[in-house]
């Protein structure tokens, strides 16, 4: 969720935008051997359990560098798609990656993989807690891992500002404060927020593009 | 968003219609799953939903496993199976159909330029997310010095986060947290 390269976007946007798709014969080297149905499974399922705070890494991990089953710019490309669809980003990449190579079954055996296995994890947590949530030991001990797994989730939110704080982009930190204030701050209903704020941000980015441009 | 007839109806609406909304992956909706789930439909306490959120991030897997846990408290394993696809199944759905309709009309200035647009809503949102998260449950001081240790901790060293979710559950269990 947080992994976000600072060159992966600005790659992203030298890149011109009617590049030959099908020049490169590079993806016959990543996309030799056509994993199977139980080859995606169980590799999904691998990166899913390794995944604590965040499976992306891992994902990035199996599917670039272990299988090779794409390239590193393939998957930006793929990931970029994902991260700007509503949903969790991850479930939407293992969806569109399985469906790549053995559609609709892929995409379901992917799937599977990833979520299957730590949903039966954590609902056997979910049962313990429910049995032994009032012992206090255990609540003393969730306190102080939850405590640690909000500082986790501020450094991403750092580390995903990083780029932002790099360009100077004022307008784009002036936006991130804004939704930051409504939701956080002043606990607006996220939809309103994102109906107003989404049309807003496209549309002062396009003008700042062709501003830029001109 | 009734939650009066049937608890499964009201998960499946409550998170299909969340994951639409849900830029920026499921940490970004935190503060929605924590408004509907605690203010609006009263299925879990304010301590409740911390320990959900520790609980999910203690578990290896997706961040989208504390929908899991939300609709397991709600409707047992029923609930967790039907939260868990009403969050993940329309969104991904949607996803292949974009890649498809993308691989085949290939306009890639289109998807850098709504991405560039969306970068800094989602990172607010989950600033929002972190925020709502640490204001709820870190009631002592020692907890909110946890919090911004692990925080400053894993922005500026490469140690694996999970060594800092068992720091804070020692810490919690030898009661240094209140």
């Amino acid at each position: 969720m947080g992994w976000r390269s600072p060159n992966h976007r600005s790659r992203f946007f030298v890149m011109p935008p009617d590049s030959p798709p099908d020049a490169a014969p590079a993806p016959d080297l990543s996309t030799s051997a056509s994993p199977s149905l139980i080859a995606l499974f169980v590799a999904f399922a691998k990166m899913s359990l390794s995944g604590f705070g965040g499976v992306l890494v891992w994902a990035r991990r199996g599917i670039v560098d272990q299988h090779r089953w794409m390239t590193a710019d393939e998957f930006n490309e793929t990931f970029a798609l994902c991260h700007f669809l509503p949903g969790p980003n991850i479930v939407n990449l293992t969806f569109v990656f399985g469906s790549r190579f053995r559609g609709l079954a892929g995409a379901i055996a992917a799937f599977t993989g990833l979520v299957g296995p730590p949903v039966v994890i954590v609902t056997v947590l979910a049962a313990l807690y429910q049995r032994y949530g009032e012992i206090d030991a255990l609540r003393r001990i969730l306190a102080g891992v939850s405590c640690a797994a909000i500082g986790l989730l501020i450094s991403t939110v750092f580390r995903m500002m990083l780029p932002l704080i790099k360009r100077r982009d004022l307008i784009g930190t002036v936006i991130l404060a804004a939704v930051f204030v409504a939701i956080g701050l002043l606990r607006l209903p996220l939809p309103a927020v994102l109906l107003v704020a989404t049309p807003l941000s496209i549309a002062i980015t396009v003008v700042m593009r062709w501003t830029d441009a001109a | 968003m009734n939650s009066d007839a049937n608890p499964l109806l009201a998960l499946a609406w409550t998170f299909a219609l969340m994951s639409l909304f849900a830029v920026g992956g499921a940490s970004a909706a935190i503060p929605e799953m924590h408004r509907v789930a605690v203010d609006v439909q009263h299925w879990l306490t304010d301590r409740q939903f911390a320990d959900i959120y520790a609980i999910s991030q203690l578990s290896p897997g997706p961040n989208v496993l504390i929908v899991t846990l939300i609709g397991y408290s709600v409707a047992g394993i029923a609930g967790a199976l039907v939260a868990t696809l009403a969050m993940c199944v329309p969104t991904a759905a949607l996803a292949l159909y974009v890649s498809r309709l993308l691989a085949r009309s290939r306009q890639a200035r289109w998807p850098a330029l709504i991405q560039a647009a969306l970068v800094p809503l989602s990172i607010g949102l989950m600033g929002a997310s972190g925020f709502i998260l640490a204001w709820t449950s870190d009631r002592t001081v020692a907890a909110a010095l946890v919090t911004a240790t692990a925080a400053v901790l894993a922005s500026v060293t490469r140690l694996s986060p999970l060594w800092m979710l068992l720091a804070g559950g020692c810490l919690g269990f030898a009661g240094l947290i209140g």
